[in-house]
């Protein structure tokens, strides 16, 4: 029991830890491998929560895909970030006095709040003892939430078309293979046959 | 000393507050403020698979993946307009934004 309270405060210390360095860091880029450090302790906590599956999407989805385009974008764009930089002291105390009363507000919910009696009750899909978690989570995924299924896969369908849309541009002075245009190429319009005479050549006439 | 529910739910109200706090320090850098809103969805996801776990009811977790597939096409979506930004004004901070005089 040590142990985990030992990992549990290991993996919560070092992903608010990493938290902070992402809105306080200086240079983005490292703000980038932060998020992905609070990620993978993230994940350290669903794994010691039981969710092994949600555990490793998260490390597929968010390192391996969101936090790297996160990186391509920071490296790609030739941004004066100290500039960015500048204001932040001027937004520390508005800052701080959201933040506390949100977590004064946060911290007086969670002192008084409990778990209604009926809730125990109104289970829908109760995580099974036996099969793993995975099986577990695609046993419901895939018969009871397969719409919503659906409709994420429609989602992501759509945020895929639409960032492939939106970063797409016609360069004006590229040159392209036009496959219509070299299929409806006439002979008569492309090759010219002309009479060359023995010991004159072509001459200047052409 | 056990971990309890109560626990998770200390990290996920830290982490939703730091991303909160991230988006008011950082007013001028949208990529900051694009990883405070996935710090905040994190906190979310945090919150579900709690409760999740500690109520045994596995409905939290497809919510959760719910959660995280939105969050990955967020961040798509808002770099991809990021992107497209960039390379209409030159310059990502959030006062130069002003093209539909909001």
């Amino acid at each position: 029991m040590i142990v985990a309270a030992l990992f549990f405060y290991l993996f919560a210390g070092i992903c608010v830890a990493s938290a902070v360095m992402v809105i306080a860091a200086r240079n983005p880029v490292h703000s980038v491998l932060f998020l992905i450090l609070a990620f993978v302790n993230a994940a350290g906590l669903f794994v010691m929560m039981g969710a092994e599956f949600l555990a490793m999407i998260l490390i597929v989805v968010y390192v391996g895909a969101v936090a790297v385009l996160f990186l391509f974008v920071v490296m790609m764009l030739d941004v004066d970030f100290a500039e960015l930089k500048q204001g932040v002291l001027q937004y520390l105390p508005i800052g701080i006095v959201i933040g506390g009363i949100f977590v004064g507000e946060l911290l007086f919910v969670s002192l008084t709040w409990v778990i209604g009696a009926g809730i125990p009750q109104a289970i829908t899909a109760p995580i099974p003892a036996k099969i793993p978690n995975t099986e577990a989570i695609g046993l419901v995924l895939y018969t009871r939430y397969v719409y919503f299924f659906e409709a994420a896969g429609m989602i992501l369908l759509v945020a895929m078309v639409g960032a492939i849309v939106l970063t797409l541009h016609h360069r004006v002075r590229v040159r392209r293979q036009d496959i219509g245009t070299q299929v409806a190429r006439e002979p008569a319009a492309s090759i010219e046959i002309v009479k060359v005479r023995s010991g004159q050549g072509l001459g200047s006439n052409i | 000393m056990t971990i309890g529910l109560g626990h998770y739910l200390a990290v996920a109200a830290i982490l939703f507050t730091l991303g909160i706090f991230g988006i008011f320090l950082n007013r001028k850098n949208v990529i900051i403020i694009l990883m405070s809103i996935e710090l905040i969805l994190l906190a979310v996801n945090i919150n579900l698979v709690a409760f999740s776990t500690h109520l045994g009811d596995i409905v939290g977790q497809i919510y959760a993946l719910l959660v995280l597939t939105v969050a990955a096409s967020e961040a798509a979506i808002g770099l991809a307009i990021l992107v497209v930004f960039y390379r209409n004004r030159g310059s990502i901070a959030v006062e130069d934004i002003n093209l539909m005089k909001g």
